[in-house]
């Protein structure tokens, strides 16, 4: 049976057409889960009866004939995403227990679609890390070679819709936890501009860099669903008033005109010869399909990766505040006081590396060094935007490696966090200036998947969609999937 | 910059209401030690003239008419601890 071989819009057709039901799409799926997330530790819940019920009901919604085109297809949601009943745990022994009492507003999108919700996948603590090993729950393994990490912190998404185990699913994206597992997993993965998709009940790292976004194999299947969880939302006050394009209508347009930027800073030392030499053959593909591609420079990348680790610690610093064992989230046993009961419970749940951001932001934002880090850092912030908009004033869109290598094996980098730190060095400094992203399958490297990254101006999604489209219907990097699975 | 020392980690310790273990402090001393060396690289630029960007929209606070518009969930809310009594939440004496 390969109908997880299938793209959502061929999906969608066979709904329509009536070739299957949602119930039996639905149940490959779940089958397809049994069978083999136990090599991958992708989900820390599944939800199976819900997604039965939810199929009965995208089915029945057809047949009376008043379905979203997209009714009955199954997704999986990160574990960072408050679904109302459901566990939502975060990648952490702080939530193990906690029960969202209420929908985020994508998962109400989702649901309003009548998308099947497989799941709860499996994620860095907090959504604080780059390769899924920091999840209370355990690591999650890369579907091409099971001794490695498919990246993080949405590594269970990405290797979920890797393994076939789900079509979609979503992620976060605060420094490339949606990019950078894409890469490493031969997905499509686009975070959004920052205010396109609502935050409101996904649960807060950074909410200056935090945004939702999708792992697709497709730039098709990312554009349907971008249109479902993308728009205003009067509850995030951090959302954009900007009406949202429709994104499948622009992703026929030629490339012939198009100007990219390739970033000099991108292609220096530190990125692997072999992903570079992919990544050049990719331009070469774009320059086929008409574009020009143009020199360019973003002169203040290197300071990306010292802005974002004051700023991202500094705002989870304060957002992580709120798990003080008083309402919801774990409570140690037996507090002597007051102060032992934030202390202890807050020591017991949380894990090592959101221990060691909370300390860092805390150290950034006290008294004596706010100004020589934190402002700092976002003055910082400014010079790389300014680096972006003088780019985006010469080219249409950059593009470059999303990773400096390929797959690192689990257990690598876990014990020197400034290693780890430093495979986000392409992917941040575009969560700091708040433009949106994409990574996409451009080829392999001794067997391991190669992502490239293109960077729009903000609100280009439908751009970015549209070239990544035209790039996949001349190579077929995106269909290759993993034999094992 | 300064350097961070064992005092320095049980303060910022207490101030973020973490309780580490001593055998811990060790470590988080040389990780935050590589950590802020690396922080340090922002040295090198010239931020004399540039102002501080805390948001990527140009944006501000939304408001909106004084109305009602949320209900009182707290029964609902107070499922999420086993500790709560009279809609109250319970905690260790604080005042004496």
């Amino acid at each position: 049976m390969t109908l997880h071989m299938k793209t959502i819009a061929e999906m969608a057709d066979d709904l329509a057409a009536k070739r299957y039901s949602a119930v039996e799409l639905t149940t490959h799926f779940l089958n397809r889960i049994k069978q083999y997330d136990q090599q991958l530790n992708s989900f820390i819940t599944v939800t199976e009866d819900l997604a039965i019920q939810a199929a009965k009901q995208a089915d029945a919604a057809r047949q009376q004939g008043h379905a979203h085109a997209l009714a009955g297809i199954p997704i999986a949601q990160k574990d960072i995403f408050c679904t109302k009943g459901v566990k939502t745990s975060c990648g952490s022994l702080m939530l193990d227990k906690f029960i969202a009492p209420y929908d985020a507003t994508l998962i109400e999108k989702c649901n309003a679609a009548n998308l099947v919700m497989l799941g709860k996948t499996n994620m860095d603590e907090f959504a604080m890390g780059s390769s899924n090993e920091n999840s209370y729950y355990g690591p999650v393994k890369n579907p091409w070679d099971l001794s490695r990490v498919p990246g993080g912190s949405s590594g269970g998404s990405a290797a979920a819709v890797a393994a076939g185990l789900a079509p979609a699913a979503t992620g976060t994206d605060t420094g490339g936890s949606i990019r950078q597992p894409a890469a490493l997993t031969n997905l499509t993965g686009l975070k959004p501009t920052y205010g396109r998709v609502s935050r409101f009940g996904m649960i807060a790292f950074a909410s200056s860099l935090d945004q939702g976004g999708i792992f697709t194999h497709t730039a098709e299947d990312a554009a349907l669903l971008l249109q479902v969880i993308a728009g205003f939302d009067n509850k995030d006050s951090t959302s954009a008033e900007k009406a949202v394009p429709n994104y499948r209508d622009s992703l026929h347009q030629p490339l012939s005109g198009l100007r990219i930027g390739i970033p000099k800073e991108f292609f220096s030392e530190g990125l692997n010869a072999e992903v570079g030499a992919t990544i050049q053959t990719a331009i070469t593909q774009f320059q086929k399909l008409g574009a020009t591609i143009v020199d360019i420079s973003l002169p203040h990348s290197q300071m990306a990766i010292p802005a974002y680790y004051v700023i991202a610690p500094a705002e989870c610093s304060s957002n992580l505040s709120r798990y003080d064992g008083i309402r919801y989230g774990h409570r140690c046993e037996q507090p002597k006081d007051l102060e032992d009961l934030y202390k202890r419970s807050r020591a017991e749940g949380f894990g090592k590396e959101v221990k060691r951001r909370i300390m860092i932001g805390t150290y950034a934002l006290s008294a004596g060094y706010y100004d020589a880090y934190y402002l700092k850092a976002q003055k910082i912030r400014q010079l790389i935007r300014q680096d972006f908009l003088d780019a985006f004033s010469k080219v249409d869109i950059i593009l470059g490696p999303t990773t400096p290598d390929t797959a690192f094996k689990l257990g690598e980098k876990a014990d020197d966090p400034v290693s780890m730190y430093l495979s986000d060095i392409y992917t941040i400094s575009v969560n700091l200036a708040g433009l949106p992203g994409v990574s996409a399958p451009a080829g392999f490297v001794k067997g391991l998947p190669v992502g490239m990254q293109l960077i729009g101006n903000y609100f280009a999604e439908d751009k970015l969609l549209n070239v990544v489209h035209q790039y996949q219907q001349v190579t077929d990097w995106h269909k290759q999937s993993p034999t094992a699975f | 910059m300064s350097s961070i020392t064992k005092e320095t980690v049980n303060t910022i310790a207490h101030l973020a209401r973490l309780g580490i273990k001593e055998s811990e402090v060790a470590e988080y001393v040389e990780n935050l030690s590589s950590i802020f060396h690396l922080v340090e690289q922002m040295d090198a630029a010239d931020v004399s003239t540039i102002t501080t960007m805390a948001h990527p929209l140009d944006m501000c606070q939304r408001l909106r008419t004084d109305t009602i518009t949320e209900t009182n969930q707290r029964a609902q809310l107070q499922k999420l601890t086993p500790f709560t009594e009279a809609g109250l939440y319970l905690v260790p004496q604080v005042i004496e």
